[in-house]
């Protein structure tokens, strides 16, 4: 599938993917659907707006590179490299059985085209993404780096050395993604670890800072072309986005972060998405 | 030995246009030649070993020699996990150097020594675990591990140390060298004890025993070919390390004779499962453990006597 910059398309993209992954989900009981839903219009916007790569050539030196932080959205990040056209939707087929490279989190680069960071430990992304968007100064590329976070994530200490590294060294060319969906594995973020404000937060911190509707696409795409910035400083885009997004029954309820859906649910969840009438 | 690590990085940096130097803010003036050279090169870290590691491996994987410098706690132990992940499981060819290992920085207490480093390091997949014996040494694993794409520790101790090679021996990761060839009994030694090693070889000489004095600069891959010839040549071999008997050069020696099923006898020398809570020297520590001429010499004499 091509790249396209209208919305209706990209929604359309978004809203398909939502259905493959609330499908996956359910066939293979992989659990964090609802995180993987939050971060289904960002990822879509990305991989089929934003990011200068190719999927005939998933090696480019000069491609930008995208890392999913959040490595427990690997199922989306799964989803959307394979729309894209990194590797047949076929292959998905074998998510979760023995000897598969699909898994809960994101495989080695080695072992899957389009995958810039094997995470899944969570507060590791940035800070690759950050050894990887200097590498771009020192090699003298042009290429950007972009990272999805979670707002969870964000409890590691990690996240915040590599914001003031990144922002004393002036990289331009990384830019955080905050899928701020307001929960954690076990309850609200603000209130296990009071995140509050998360924006002032990465703004001290040195970045240029932005939020914006995380399901809207028109924003992200235009918060996107804004970037990098002129400013010299990394751009933090703290993304407002319900967990669960695109599923009524799943929306802004934690117990999806490790529900399997049934059979009926991802009916249900189909209708809701329009994709089976 | 960290003088001899700038001064080598120094000279290597503009014929290897992928190395990068990542200090953890440790070597105030030890880099400012590397500086002067490729100051574009140079990144002072901070105190976030953490990310400094995730960055040395994101670094290492778009094509860059990243090597990663700082006190071997703050090295190893304190970002482990990022060695785990972003390193190892990447493969990512990161250069971890560690400054101060063993009881270098005995006088500043058990959060600077570092007594584990080789036994974790050990344990992760893919990774070399080098401890050279001198500068000369240090200087050779370093353009060794560039030319080898995997993961690497190279465990150094601070400065002073004794240059034990005249001349630049051959030097092969995986490959140990016979410091001074001996036929009673084999003294192996990883890193820094190799003078004190030296030395008791020598007292046992003056005592009519021949000791073979080897050192074993890489802990990991150990080197199967000289333990196996040993093994065939020696009733006992002494390993010898300013680092835990639990996990490090010895316990290799030991699991490749479990899993040989070799005869041949073996004596840990090491320091004790303890964190040692006086001050003092590095010799003061040394001397607490054993490990010195006269202690890895008396252990020989105590086995060979029954």
């Amino acid at each position: 599938m091509n790249k396209t910059t209208n919305l209706i398309e990209l929604s359309r993209i978004a809203n398909n993917m939502r259905a493959n992954i609330i499908e996956t989900s359910s066939r293979t009981g992989t659990p964090h659907l609802a995180s993987c839903l939050s971060s289904v219009d960002l990822l879509t916007a990305l991989y089929f707006s934003v990011l200068r790569i190719d999927p005939d050539n998933p090696k480019d030196l000069n491609r930008d590179r995208f890392i999913m932080s959040k490595g427990h959205g690997a199922m989306a990040l799964f989803h959307v490299l394979a729309q894209r056209g990194f590797y047949s939707e076929d292959r998905l087929l074998t998510y979760g059985q023995d000897g598969s490279v699909f898994a809960e989190h994101p495989p080695t680069p080695d072992h899957l085209a389009g995958i810039e960071a094997a995470t899944g430990s969570l507060g590791h992304g940035l800070p690759l993404g950050l050894g990887m968007a200097l590498a771009a100064s020192i090699q003298k590329r042009s290429y950007n780096v972009y990272a999805i976070l979670g707002d969870g994530e964000c409890n590691e200490g990690s996240i915040w050395e590599c914001a003031m590294l990144a922002a004393a060294q002036k990289v331009s060319n990384l830019c955080a993604i905050v899928d701020f969906n307001k929960w954690q594995a076990t309850g609200r973020s603000q209130e296990i670890m009071s995140l509050d404000s998360l924006v002032d937060k990465w703004r001290a911190f040195g970045w240029d800072t932005c939020e914006i509707d995380g399901h809207d696409m028109g924003s992200i795409l235009s918060v996107l072309s804004k970037f990098p910035v002129a400013s010299k400083k990394p751009t933090a885009i703290i993304a407002h986005t319900v967990k669960g997004k695109g599923v009524s029954f799943m929306e802004d309820d934690n117990n999806w972060h490790y529900r399997i859906p049934t059979t009926e649910e991802v009916v249900k969840s189909k209708i809701e998405l329009g994709v089976l009438l | 030995m960290r003088n001899a690590f700038a001064d080598e990085l120094t000279q290597l940096s503009p014929l290897d246009q992928r190395i990068v130097l990542l200090s953890g803010d440790i070597g105030n003036k030890l880099f400012d030649k590397f500086k002067d050279v490729c100051g574009s090169r140079f990144y002072n870290c901070g105190i976030a070993e953490g990310n400094m590691m995730g960055v040395a491996a994101g670094m290492a994987l778009s094509g860059l020699r990243p090597f990663v410098y700082t006190i071997t706690p703050f090295t190893t132990t304190r970002c482990f996990e990022q060695i785990r992940v972003d390193v190892c499981y990447h493969k990512a060819p990161v250069v971890i150097v560690g400054t101060g290992s063993g009881l270098s920085y005995a006088k500043l207490g058990p959060t600077h020594h570092s007594l584990e480093d080789m036994a974790i390091m050990r344990t992760l997949p893919g990774m070399r675990v080098l401890a050279p014996c001198d500068a000369t040494e240090l200087r050779l694993a370093m353009r060794a591990v560039l030319k080898d794409n995997s993961p690497a520790y190279i465990r150094i101790g601070k400065k002073g140390e004794a240059n034990i090679h005249p001349t630049p021996p051959k030097f092969k990761i995986g490959e140990a060298i016979i410091v001074q060839p001996g036929n009673d009994v084999a003294l192996l030694c990883a890193g820094n004890m190799m003078s004190e090693t030296l030395k008791a070889a020598d007292i046992l000489r003056d005592n009519g025993i021949s000791a073979e004095v080897v050192s074993f600069h890489t802990v990991k891959p150990i080197d199967e070919i000289y333990l196996k010839s040993a093994s065939t040549r020696f009733k006992l071999l002494i390993t010898v390390e300013e680092h835990s008997r639990i996990g490090g050069f010895g316990s290799a020696v030991s699991e490749w004779r479990s899993f040989t099923k070799s005869d041949v006898q073996q004596i840990i020398l090491g320091t004790d499962d303890e964190f040692m809570h006086e001050v003092g020297s590095q010799s003061y520590a040394r001397k607490k453990y054993d490990l010195t001429a006269e202690g890895i010499a008396a252990r020989v004499f105590e086995s060979i006597n029954g």
